[in-house]
């Protein structure tokens, strides 16, 4: 069979010669090979102070979106958490009453729209899936938590905000 | 004996002692930042600027960890066994010269604790009493891995104990005296009628054999077979935690400072440095810069040590036996034969 890669080495179970039996230019040549690593830069990001640069399409925590009027997109209609693969989305939907338009499209809603962090996989098949254009996965990372109740992510966590300073840009996800 | 030179005796003797703890300490940071920097990693950096301060938060973390000593274990040797192999390592900094004499006030100061006639003896003396430390914390704990690691620490600390005492005869043979002062002194400057005088150029194959044993001695990579992670959870000290696994920790440094010194004073002249009697500068400043000189050569040392460290794998323990016993006491009579012919033929 015709080697891959040129760095195959045949093995074989030859006696060491005596330069080779005293280990010594074999140290000498990984001692060479570390010393040119001490110059190397370091593959290091440092974290807090320094954030490693994302992807613009980066499947990260999601979002709820709202349309232009501020009302919630969502019409829990269900199919995110059927297509969902790791089911950690579930939802409970209610019906608008009057007077609620300026903050729900359409006339059925979700009351509760909870999505499970530790059990998402971030595969972005609730993005695909929605018809309304509401769930969006978004650049930012879900962050870690001491409670594991914690992980599972409400509206008040996921809806964004009526104002448009809070609104978040999710452009780039669409125009894929 | 007057007061003047006791008072000179226990400063210089409580100065080595700091120096020599906080060289230790400090080596653990230099341990990892090296370890880092061959990784391509930073290491350490968030206590303090360049983590400089990673040493205190250190030992602030093992002085309050819990202490646990297994109700199965002999407690009184299992307390005394970190003590002794702290007290061993701290013992060897006694006859090494940190310097040669400064004159302070009329009077001649050697920057030397004590220039016992049988230097080299004493050092090998207490040595060999390191064992003690780990084999008592390691049957102590009453534990299969913490004696397999004692026992492993055992065999290869005596066996390597020969052939560093061999390799040690040739160089005793061309000096011609056991004490540690008079060594270096003999090695004044770097070049003498038409050879170094350093004794390494004189006994490379010496030397060689006795840094390997010194890596053996110190139980460190690739010979720490005595605390292998891999095979035996963490060798002799498997059950010790708190400060007594600092107090086992810290001894692997000092040990590997003081022989990291010890080799620098026998084989790379200790405090001579080339062309110091050129320079015209007086006694004293002669003096501070062969110290400083003498620690630089202790530090390349030390990095060296590191340097193997995050380089090779650890050896097995049948190819230790084998190099040990087969290898390298043989070397060590072949040196000691070449050199008693050479000693023969040059005697006029």
């Amino acid at each position: 069979m015709k080697p891959l890669s040129n760095r195959s080495v045949v093995v074989s179970d030859k006696k060491f010669t005596l330069a080779e039996g005293s280990y010594l230019p074999a140290v000498i040549k990984g001692l060479g090979i570390t010393m040119s690593h001490f110059f190397k830069r370091p593959a290091t990001v440092k974290y807090p102070e320094q954030q490693r640069e994302f992807s613009e399409v980066y499947r990260g925590k999601h979002v709820l979106k709202r349309d232009e009027n501020g009302a919630e997109r969502c019409t829990a209609c269900g199919l995110c958490a059927v297509s969902c693969p790791a089911e950690a989305i579930t939802m409970v939907s209610d019906e608008r009453k009057k007077g609620e338009e300026h903050l729900y499209r359409e006339e059925k809603y979700a009351a509760i729209y909870e999505i499970n962090m530790l059990r998402c996989i971030f595969c972005g098949l609730c993005e695909e899936a929605c018809p309304k254009q509401a769930i969006f996965l978004t650049k930012e990372i879900a962050p870690a938590n001491y409670e594991r109740e914690d992980f599972i992510y409400g509206k008040d966590k996921l809806v964004e905000g009526v104002e448009p300073m809070k609104r978040i840009d999710i452009s780039k996800r669409q125009d894929r | 004996m007057d007061l003047l030179f006791l008072l000179d005796k226990s400063v210089i003797a409580f100065v080595a002692f700091s120096i020599t703890l906080l060289i230790a300490t400090y080596s653990t940071y230099a341990e990892r930042k090296i370890a880092a920097f061959l990784q391509d990693r930073v290491g350490p950096d968030r206590a303090g600027p360049f983590g400089i301060f990673q040493p205190l938060a250190d030992a602030g973390k093992f002085f309050f960890k819990e202490e646990i000593i297994p109700n199965t274990s002999d407690k009184f040797l299992f307390i005394i066994g970190p003590g002794i192999a702290m007290l061993t390592a701290l013992m060897t900094s006694v006859v090494i010269p940190w310097g040669d004499t400064l004159e302070i006030a009329g009077r001649q100061v050697s920057l030397q604790v004590s220039d016992l006639n049988i230097g080299v003896l004493y050092v090998f003396g207490v040595v060999s009493l390191g064992v003690y430390g780990i084999m008592i914390g390691g049957w102590a704990s009453n534990n299969k891995f913490s004696l397999l690691g004692a026992i492993r620490a055992s065999s290869q600390m005596i066996s390597y104990e020969l052939s560093m005492g061999l390799a040690l005869i040739a160089l005793i043979m061309m000096t011609g005296t056991l004490s540690v002062k008079e060594i270096v002194d003999q090695q004044h400057g770097f070049w003498h009628d038409g050879w170094f005088t350093w004794n390494f150029f004189s006994q490379p194959l010496g030397f060689i054999l006795f840094i390997v044993c010194a890596f053996a001695e110190c139980n460190r990579t690739p010979f720490d077979l005595a605390e292998c992670e891999a095979e035996l959870v963490g060798g002799y000290h498997t059950e010790y935690s708190s400060m007594k696994l600092g107090f086992f920790m810290f001894a692997e440094y000092i040990n590997m400072f003081i022989s990291s010194a010890f080799m620098a004073s026998l084989y790379f002249g200790g405090y001579n440095f080339p062309f110091m009697d050129d320079l015209g500068l007086s006694q004293n400043w002669i003096t501070i810069i062969g110290t400083i000189v003498f620690f630089m050569k202790i530090f390349a040392f030390i990095f060296f040590f590191m340097w193997i460290r995050w380089t090779l794998p650890r050896f097995r323990y049948d190819q230790l036996m084998r190099l040990g016993w087969q290898y390298m006491i043989p070397l060590a009579l072949i040196n000691i034969f070449i050199t008693g012919t050479v000693i023969l033929l040059r005697q006029p």
